[in-house]
């Protein structure tokens, strides 16, 4: 099948086969990362400009490795340098964006929606790099890529994923993507981080992190972020750790081989323990390394996508 | 599009890659060195195939590696369908060696174009050769094959098509073309 | 100088006059002089109205003209050119202009206004607390006095009970109608979008039902104990349709409205973050869509107003959370209508004259919404058939936030006669030689 979208916005979108055509672009894009000349003319004279509303190094900096490993010429615009702090609106920096002719706006940004309604008002690709807490969706590929390369099938897999669900992005994504490829995806925090209405993307729901990590094959732990602004509605952090935290003591109790992820940066004894996080059933460095290989596979697939115009090629 | 001729059969097809074994061998006086990298999909089986013929013939086994250019081709926002990125796989170092690069079909020369930058990017071999089953000529490049199984003259509104069994079920070469070729 | 219009043969419906029958209507001196069979008159314009229908002017009793203050979005002028265009010839303005319409003052003002640019009927609505800021009491005494017909501090609920009661209770006393905006803001706090599966997967916070109907529970509560009469604004959900059908049935003194996009949208609408599916309430699951058709067409639901709210592009063309809540229904709230409930067999001509125009009339206590002779002559005559492609650069109103834009809409005002006069012509030279 044939990649036809010009956007990537969620993975909500996108249909079973549309996702496996991404992990197995992917999949050819990872070696190139292993040779001593990192880079392929793919994305030649294109220009990838990440806009950047949030405070985010490691996805701004993943995109800007995929994008330079093509040989595109990536721009970064960040909130404290742009003249989004004087008021201008997305669309109109959008515009501008694509006035100055690039390709692909690799966009991030605290509402939800916001890479949706820039990809409506603009002609140029928009990739959806995490908006509010609706959809990361290259986030979510590279965890599946990851768990394709342990498993070798996503299929039937059993997938928990541990947090702070009501707010986060990561795992929307998640389920949507794992569950169009058949795994069954368990979602696990204390109730008031369980958004209404989730058991109908096709997530089944605990409370009890034992019960999650019982079957699990694979557990994605998600981030906390108590600084959030409903404090009220949280729980107090050490009793966090306590209640849900991922410890060894823990996961004596999970199948022996479990993947343990997380979409990082790691908070060490919040959500994870330093020793599982560095040990052996952790996968959270392998998960940076394959991010580069599906944000490769994402910016290929988008950008030729809106420039096709047919032609042939015999040769 | 209607099938007008058939240019190699099986047994032609095998005697043609015989012959390019021998030459390989005799050009680069034996195995030393030697390496063959496939252009995916079916310089890539031609690779397999002439690598399985040096073994018997030598007794040696050459590495053989596969290349995909898709990311190196100059006209990828062109082809309409939508490329599909396939790995490229050269699990040993081509510094310093003879590399022998194998393609089906040579035509406007754009194809080993992208190959020559592709593997430039792996290493810096001592020599680069080409070796391609069919030379149908309409060159746009500046590039000539070392080894070549069939010169066939064709019209640029002609498409040479190579089959093989790995990819197509069978070993044969074929020229198609339109109703009423111009 | 008002004219001579003799109307022929057309579909007239005057639910009032239990009237649905084709007839001449004469009018003479602003008001409707005769209503029967083969009128033949004297009249400087005729209007043949063959296959056509003919309603009462519509009664829009929720309108936000945004006049004084915000005349970005909208002014009077053109917000009664847009009703015009829809076939509404009396409106009732909110009073959450800038400054709000709490003062002999601010309502001085808006008559100012009115009076010099108003195309249409404008009622005035005052707010119940000072800056609707929902502590202090207006003084209902004067603001009646001064030309208000209803109170509301729409918009916003009135948070306090106690404020709520004694405002129930001055409401009656001076004659004045209370419009309640139900919402309980500690529930509905930060809230986008119909709370439940919709929000969690938009990633957005909700607005739940609860939020609604708890305090649609409420104020008919405080109206029972104040023995007083309260009407409920934009009802967007079942159950608010199932407590306002209860009330009603216990003999409550309750009426309520719904909004054309609450029967004719749902929560599905939203999913592409467009922001001109964002209202408040937000739209619902399909099956309070269904309740509220449901409460049209058995009565439980009064009246249809449009929820006029503009917005400019600068307040909607910008991210999800941070746009305007509201949507413009001037022009569509009849089309809608007849597309939504008549076509599809919910209510007929009459029930249709119901909602839009006898019954808001009714509960506002005013002199329209009926065809009966010596009234003023605020007529809306329709083409019933003709479909027609909702186009943003086609509205009137100064703001542009449609949620039927790209929409096909059944129905076409081809006259809006207002007080007399042909105020409005929908209907091209072709068609008008058609007939």
């Amino acid at each position: 099948m044939a990649w036809i979208r010009k956007d990537l916005l969620g993975l909500e979108d996108l249909s079973r086969e549309e996702i496996e055509l991404i992990l197995t672009t992917a999949e050819s894009f990872k070696e190139i990362s292993t040779r001593e000349i990192k880079k392929v003319p793919a994305l030649r004279g294109k220009t990838v400009v990440n806009l950047f509303y949030e405070p985010s190094t490691r996805t701004r900096v993943s995109f800007e490795v995929a994008a330079k490993r093509l040989s595109a010429d990536v721009i970064n615009i960040a909130t404290e340098t742009s003249s989004v702090r004087k008021g201008e609106t997305l669309i109109d920096t959008g515009k501008n964006i694509q006035a100055l002719k690039a390709d692909i706006i690799v966009v991030r940004h605290n509402c939800s929606g916001a890479a949706t309604m820039l990809a409506r008002h603009l002609d140029i690709s928009v990739v959806n790099a995490g908006d509010g807490w609706h959809e990361h969706p290259t986030q979510a590929l590279l965890d599946i890529f990851t768990l394709k390369e342990k498993f070798g099938r996503i299929a039937g897999l059993k997938v928990s994923i541990v947090g702070d669900i009501a707010h986060s992005r990561v795992a929307r994504s998640n389920i949507w993507g794992l569950t169009k490829l058949g795994a069954e995806v368990t979602v696990c925090a204390p109730k008031m981080l369980i958004p209404e209405g989730i058991e109908k993307m096709g997530a089944r729901v605990t409370y009890d992190i034992d019960e999650a990590l019982k079957e699990a094959e694979a557990v994605n732990v998600l981030r906390m972020q108590f600084e959030r602004d409903e404090k009220a509605a949280f729980p107090q952090q050490l009793e966090y750790f306590k209640q849900y935290g991922i410890t060894t003591q823990r996961l004596k109790k999970a199948k022996k081989k479990i993947i343990v992820m997380h979409p990082g940066p790691i908070n060490r004894g919040i959500e994870i323990s330093s020793e599982i996080a560095d040990g052996e059933n952790s996968v959270i460095l392998e998960q940076v390394t394959n991010g580069i290989a599906v944000r490769m596979g994402v910016l290929f697939l988008v950008a030729q996508a809106r420039d096709n115009n047919g032609g042939n090629h015999t040769d | 599009m209607i099938e007008k001729a058939k240019i190699l059969d099986k047994e032609a097809l095998n005697r043609s890659l015989m012959r390019i074994a021998h030459e390989i061998l005799e050009k680069n006086k034996g195995t030393q060195n030697l390496c063959l990298i496939g252009i995916r999909s079916r310089g890539a089986c031609l690779a397999q195939r002439l690598g399985a013929l040096i073994l018997r013939i030598d007794q040696v086994m050459v590495p053989v590696g596969i290349l995909d250019i898709t990311l190196y081709r100059d006209d990828l926002t062109m082809i309409g369908s939508g490329p599909v990125v396939h790995k490229t796989e050269i699990d040993f170092d081509i510094t310093g060696k003879n590399v022998v690069l194998i393609d089906d079909v040579l035509y406007t020369g754009r194809t080993v174009r992208a190959a020559l930058d592709a593997l430039i990017d792996f290493g810096r071999p001592k020599t680069i050769q080409l070796a391609v089953l069919i030379d149908r000529g309409h060159r746009e490049l500046p590039i000539r094959a070392d080894y070549v199984g069939k010169n066939i003259p064709t019209s640029k509104n002609e498409i040479v098509e190579v089959r093989l069994e790995e990819t197509d079920g069978i070993d044969e070469v074929v020229i198609v073309g339109q109703d009423k070729p111009g | 100088m008002a004219e001579t219009i003799l109307i022929k043969n057309g579909r007239v419906i005057d639910p009032a006059n239990n009237l649905d029958t084709i007839s001449d209507i004469l009018i003479e001196g602003g008001k409707i002089a005769k209503i029967g069979k083969n009128i033949t008159a004297e009249a400087s314009q005729y209007i043949d109205a063959s296959n056509k229908i003919v309603l009462p002017g519509i009664v829009d009793m929720h309108v936000h003209l945004r006049e004084p203050g915000r005349e970005d979005k909208e002014t009077i002028d053109s917000g009664s050119r847009a009703a015009l265009k829809g076939g509404v010839t009396s409106v009732l303005a909110m009073p959450n202009t800038e400054p709000a319409i709490d003062s002999i003052q601010s309502i001085g003002i808006l008559k100012e206004i009115i009076k010099r640019s108003a195309k249409i009927d404008v009622f005035i609505s005052a707010a119940i607390t000072l800056g609707r800021q929902g502590n202090q009491l207006v003084d209902m005494k004067a603001l009646k006095d001064s030309g208000a017909i209803a109170i509301t501090d729409d918009g916003a609920s009135v948070e306090d009970e106690a404020i709520m009661y004694e405002t129930l209770k001055m409401a009656k006393k001076e004659g004045l109608l209370v419009i309640a905006h139900c919402e309980d803001r500690e529930l509905s706090a930060g809230g986008m979008v119909n709370a439940g599966f919709t929000a969690t997967r938009m990633g957005l916070r909700g607005i739940s039902k609860e939020s609604e109907y708890l305090r649609v529970k409420r104020d008919i509560a405080i109206a029972e104990k104040a023995n007083a009469r309260l009407h409920i604004a934009h009802i967007s959900c079942a159950e608010s349709v199932e407590i306002i059908a209860k009330a009603k049935k216990r003999g409550a003194q309750v009426t309520c409205e719904t909004a054309p996009h609450y029967f004719s949208l749902t929560e599905e609408a939203v999913l592409g973050y467009d922001t001109n599916m964002k209202m408040n309430p937000p739209l619902r699951g399909s099956s309070d869509r269904l309740a509220i058709v449901q409460g049209l067409s058995d009565g439980v639901i009064d009246a249809i107003a449009s929820d006029h709210a503009p917005h400019t592009d600068n307040e909607k063309e910008i991210e999800f959370e941070r746009a305007e809540f509201g949507v413009i229904g001037l022009e569509t709230i009849l089309a809608v209508s007849i597309t939504e409930l008549l076509v599809k067999g919910a209510l007929d001509w009459s029930g249709l004259a119901e909602k839009l125009a006898l019954n808001p009339a009714r509960i506002l206590g005013i002199d329209k919404g009926t065809l009966g002779i010596g009234r003023s002559a605020d007529i809306t005559i329709v083409l019933p058939q003709e479909e027609w492609l909702v186009e943003k650069k086609g509205f009137v109103s100064q703001s542009k936030n449609s949620p039927y834009i790209g929409k096909r809409l059944k129905g076409k005002v081809a006259y809006t006669i207002y007080s007399g006069m042909i105020a409005y012509s929908g209907i091209s030279k072709n068609q008008a030689q058609e007939h």
